[in-house]
């Protein structure tokens, strides 16, 4: 188990391999290998994202790709979280849910960018469908494991003491299902972070990072794109760490149901 | 009027190479306030019989009755331990273990922590009622088991070899506190062991089984006086007794 002495020293080996990276590049960018215009400095990169904070529009842009996320994400879960748990708990759900995500799992959401465009037409519509496709599967298949890891024992266990089908559901299986149904959560969002971008590239108009960086291609501003990648680089990071970090820590570690990952 | 009667109780299994007899006509009769061990060899069916008694799995013949009322499932009237430390809920602490099944009841919350508290510091563990399970070591973990199964007050204690996977001086720690439990609390306890001391400290009585197919081979009432002494010479002399009707080939 990781204890809180270890937490800095781990920070401190990402803070240098994060420099030892940035140097390597910077190396390389000084070199004149590659045309400026095509592989930045970091302090020019650094400017151009300064600048889009200053005047307002990384942020929004931002903000708009993180509505897009999290508005796909609640939809995606909202279906996959029961729909696997019900797969999980009765077999003829199971029978008919399981052949069809088997088959429509392996198709990347990009794929589908075209079809939902035609469905959806150009803009939000499209970039939510394609974020909520891709938000699905890893929750639905998460929570189907998820409770059919349930400890039989915990089921034994409650009945014995008089829970029923419902109570069981709630006080046993839901909490019993919950280091899965956290893995399921990450993926969802780790998923949908990933198809947002590339939704915005070709279905949203005008707002989003993915749009930005789609645009700057156009007039070859590489530092633009680079600081762009880097926000969404940084805002994915941040929710693995602190919003799905802190819920590790709050349920399942502390109960011990899962160990700390070795820093 | 026994407390639990077992009638030609039997069960079996159907298995790709047919039928297979778990357990074949048990028959006998649980005291009020008695504490009756089932003692025999793996595969004599003694597991069984609890999640019979238990109402986990339904005879497929043979009549089973509690306070002389036809069992036909589960029912909190009984209360149960299991063997695996798993059984404890991780994501509730030793207090909150121990009220689940208040809460089944529907009884409001300062109520079932003021007794679910009391049942802890019936097994010594108060100290621990905010600790979660993996915090406490395997004895402790029983501990809090059969507190947990005591809090809704069943009438009866069902216990599959609680403490078989315990090290032996836990486990001779373990024996003496559960004789103490039972004996403050005076409830109807079958026990299912296999290990020979265990039954001759525990019981009122051992019923002994033998396997292929799992059925009741004797009796043993153990009338030592409590608290037992494991080193005395009646002890022991029991404890042989017990041991050769466990070892003795069935009579024709």
């Amino acid at each position: 188990m990781s204890t809180s002495a270890d937490r800095p020293r781990s920070r401190w080996r990402v803070a240098a391999a994060l420099i030892v990276i940035g140097a390597l590049y910077e190396g390389v960018a000084r070199s004149g290998t590659f045309p400026a215009a095509l592989l930045p400095t970091l302090p020019t990169v650094a400017r151009a994202m300064a600048d889009g904070i200053i005047d307002g529009s990384l942020p929004a842009h931002a903000l708009s790709t993180l509505s897009r996320v999290l508005l796909g994400l609640a939809i995606g879960i909202g279906i996959g979280l029961p729909l696997g748990v019900l797969m999980g708990r009765y077999r003829p759900v199971e029978n008919f849910v399981l052949p069809l995500a088997g088959a429509l799992m392996p198709i990347p959401s990009l794929a589908w960018v075209p079809v939902f465009i035609l469905w959806f037409g150009l803009g939000n519509a499209a970039a939510v469908a394609i974020v909520t496709y891709a938000a699905l599967f890893p929750m639905l298949l998460n929570a189907w494991s998820g409770v059919r890891a349930v400890n039989p024992i915990w089921l034994r266990a409650g009945s014995a003491m008089g829970a029923g089908e419902h109570t069981l559901f709630w006080k046993v299986i839901l909490p019993g299902s919950l280091p899965f149904l956290i893995i399921g959560l990450r993926q969802a969002f780790l998923r949908a972070w990933i198809a947002v971008v590339g939704a915005e590239m070709l279905a949203a108009s005008d707002w989003g990072l993915g749009w930005v960086i789609f645009d700057a291609k156009e007039f070859l501003r590489a530092d633009i794109m680079l600081a762009a990648l880097a926000v969404i680089g940084l805002i994915g990071f941040a929710f693995e760490r602190l919003v799905f970090g802190s819920l590790e820590r709050a349920t399942v570690l502390r109960w011990g149901m899962v160990r700390a990952q070795e820093p | 009027m026994p407390h639990i009667e077992l009638r030609d109780v039997s069960l079996t299994y159907d298995t790709p190479s047919g039928r297979v007899a778990g357990v074949a006509g048990a028959s006998f009769n649980v005291e009020q306030s008695e504490f009756v061990c089932l003692v025999g060899p793996s595969g004599c069916g003694k597991s069984t019989l609890l999640n019979i008694i238990a109402g986990f799995l339904l005879p497929t013949a043979g009549e089973l009755r509690i306070g002389g009322k036809p069992v036909t499932g589960r029912d909190i009237d009984r209360g149960i331990v299991f063997q695996d430390f798993a059984q404890l809920f991780p994501w509730r602490t030793a207090l909150s273990n121990v009220a689940f099944g208040l809460e089944m009841r529907g009884l409001r919350r300062p109520e079932r922590e003021r007794i679910a508290l009391e049942q802890l510091r019936l097994v010594k563990l108060e100290k621990f009622a905010k600790a979660y399970p993996h915090h406490l070591s395997g004895g402790m973990q029983q501990r809090v088991a059969i507190a947990r199964a005591l809090a809704y007050d069943p009438a009866v204690l069902l216990m599959d070899e609680p403490f078989a996977a315990l090290d032996a001086l836990t486990r001779d720690d373990m024996q003496r506190l559960l004789a103490e439990v039972w004996h403050r609390s005076r409830k109807t306890v079958v026990y299912v062991t296999h290990n020979v001391a265990e039954a001759v400290y525990l019981a009122d009585r051992v019923v002994v089984m033998s396997p292929h197919p799992g059925t009741v081979k004797c009796q043993l009432s153990i009338s030592l006086p409590r608290p037992r002494d494991p080193l005395s010479v009646e002890f022991l002399a029991c404890q042989k007794e017990l041991l050769g009707h466990l070892t003795r080939p069935p009579e024709p």
